[in-house]
């Protein structure tokens, strides 16, 4: 691998840039591997790294459908937080915020992760009470949360609209300092070129079509580009991954939402952190090209279209003009929707199927790109050793009979 | 924005709606002598179809009565309206699928259950 640095800028730039390397191969499928990932998002990608550089595990195929990090991961609104109520989320979401925070360094490649903060805003008496026992809790899990007066927020963001007389006014909120963004498609391609170096085979344009089963257990996947033999095989494709089971004849809890996202035109800095509400229902931050990035709610019904209903996106715009009069005249520049795989107790699923070496990772919902690192690491280890590691043990797929949901609706600082 | 026609009010537009999750779901007679896992069939697992998909609607800014909707989930086309207890109909439900993506997937191997 050619490693990025400051010399290899200069002696590159001396070369007028003509002699920089693929950063992965696009190699043709071999016959069998030891595993085979569906799905090159962040997510698989990260699986398939942390598979070889945590275990060793290099005979590793990564099979995407369209082409890398063009699902959620180049979808969403790229935001990092660990500030999530139980002790399991707290746990797993935390270990991802930790793994980011070096991932630059590890993956030699810079994803640009930005600790500007993440300020949750309370607009009523539930909200205050949800965030002092939510703030509590993260302080009680190890993770740096604070509470903020109007005062303070208005202080800590100066354009925010702090009006006592506004319809949903801002009494409080609560600030994780080390929560912030990243570059999402840095995400998905530092984890593919850290994984392709290491040996692991990335193809695109291949769709699998079919899984192959003997006796219970998996035996290899069937795709466009024929078939491929793999003992194990990981399922990580978040918005389709009710197909997938259905071709594995196993049913999920999984319901498939679009979610949509919009930037603006790019305008000077005006907003330094990641402000979220629940209660009106928006979030927003400033990319470092100046555009402000939106998000809220899923769609009403599900679908698959990628694209949304405008009514959706109307009422975060409200919302936004509501908290930020600044932004009234702002012009928005384009507008996206992703497939998010909600679950009912909107906490993912990482770790077995009822068929044998085939396993899941979903139902990350509207959360997903803050858990990748985290995802990864524990799925790895999962598909290594046919465990589930502590960290996604509570995440099983048994816990919908169970009945140990993990409940994150409105405790995870944000409505789903 | 859908345009969904109301099986009472005629068409109008989705924000009036609201939608209510898979139909047909029956809920269960006896429910004292259900398994853990036939309860969570029942509260959880859902058909997540991508193409035709039987949904419940509300006209919950309307006149708030519940009917069922069959529509292609990959395109948003309304397939059908139909009332409450009433099974979809059949000229809907065979209708061939539109578009590549619609095929229903295709189950493999010895041990694949369909």
């Amino acid at each position: 691998m050619q490693k990025y640095s400051i010399f290899s800028l200069i002696k590159n730039a001396l070369a007028y840039h003509e002699g920089w390397e693929k950063v992965w191969r696009s190699p043709e499928p071999k016959s069998e591997y030891d595993v085979v990932i569906i799905g090159g998002g962040g997510h698989g990608l990260a699986t398939a790294f942390y598979l070889a550089k945590e275990h060793g595990i290099t005979n590793v195929a990564v099979i995407e459908k369209g082409w890398l990090g063009g699902g959620n991961t180049g979808r969403n609104t790229t935001i990092i937080r660990s500030n999530y109520l139980w002790d399991e989320s707290a746990a797993m979401y935390e270990k991802s915020l930790q793994l980011y925070e070096g991932l630059s360094q590890e993956l030699n490649f810079n994803i640009m992760l930005s600790q500007r903060g993440v300020l949750n805003l309370a607009h009523n008496l539930s909200d205050l009470r949800e965030i002092e026992r939510r703030v509590s809790a993260n302080r009680l899990n190890g993770i740096d949360s604070e509470i903020l007066n109007t005062q303070e927020i208005k202080e800590f963001v100066p354009i925010i609209n702090d009006s006592p007389n506004s319809r949903y006014p801002v009494l409080g909120g609560s600030l994780q300092r080390r929560a912030g963004t990243a570059r999402h498609d840095a995400v998905a391609w530092g984890f593919a070129r850290g994984a392709d170096t290491r040996g692991v085979d990335i193809i695109q344009q291949c769709e699998v079509t079919g899984i192959r089963q003997s006796r219970g257990k998996v035996t290899g996947v069937e795709t466009t580009k024929g078939l491929i033999k793999a003992k194990k095989v990981g399922v990580v494709v978040a918005g389709h991954s009710s197909m997938l089971a259905d071709m594995a004849g196993f049913r999920l809890p999984v319901n498939s939402y679009p979610l949509q996202a919009l930037v603006s035109e790019p305008v000077k800095p005006v907003l330094d952190t990641v402000v979220m509400s629940n209660t009106v229902h928006v979030y927003v931050s400033q990319s470092d090209k100046g555009e402000m990035v939106l998000g809220a709610g899923i769609d009403g019904a599900h679908g698959y279209t990628q694209r949304g209903s405008l009514h959706v996106i109307e009422g975060q715009l409200g919302a936004l003009c509501e908290l930020f009069p600044i932004f009234s005249r702002l012009r928005m520049m384009r507008q996206w929707g992703g497939i998010v795989d909600t679950c009912p107790d909107a906490s993912p699923i990482v770790g077995k199927t009822p068929i044998g070496g085939l396993f899941i990772n979903c139902g990350w919902g509207t959360g997903g790109f803050k858990g990748t690192p985290g995802s990864g690491w524990a799925f790895a280890h999962t598909l290594a050793t046919g465990e589930p590691h502590e960290l996604n043990a509570p995440f099983n797929l048994d816990r919908f009979t169970t009945g140990a949901l993990i409940d994150e609706h409105g405790a995870a600082a944000v409505a789903h | 924005m859908l345009l969904i026609p109301c099986p009472f009010c005629g068409e109008r537009e989705e924000s009036e709606f609201h939608q209510g999750g898979e139909a047909h779901i029956v809920r269960p007679k006896d429910p004292d002598e259900l398994s853990d896992a036939e309860w969570a069939d029942y509260l959880f697992l859902r058909k997540n179809t991508k193409g035709l998909f039987l949904e419940r609607w509300v006209h919950l800014h309307g006149c708030r009565r519940w009917f069922n909707m069959a529509r292609n989930t990959a395109t948003n086309e309304i397939i059908a309206v139909y009332k409450m207890g009433a099974q979809p109909p059949k000229a809907a439900i065979n209708k061939p699928p539109k578009t590549a993506v619609d095929k229903p997937p295709k189950a493999v191997g010895k041990g694949a259950k369909k």
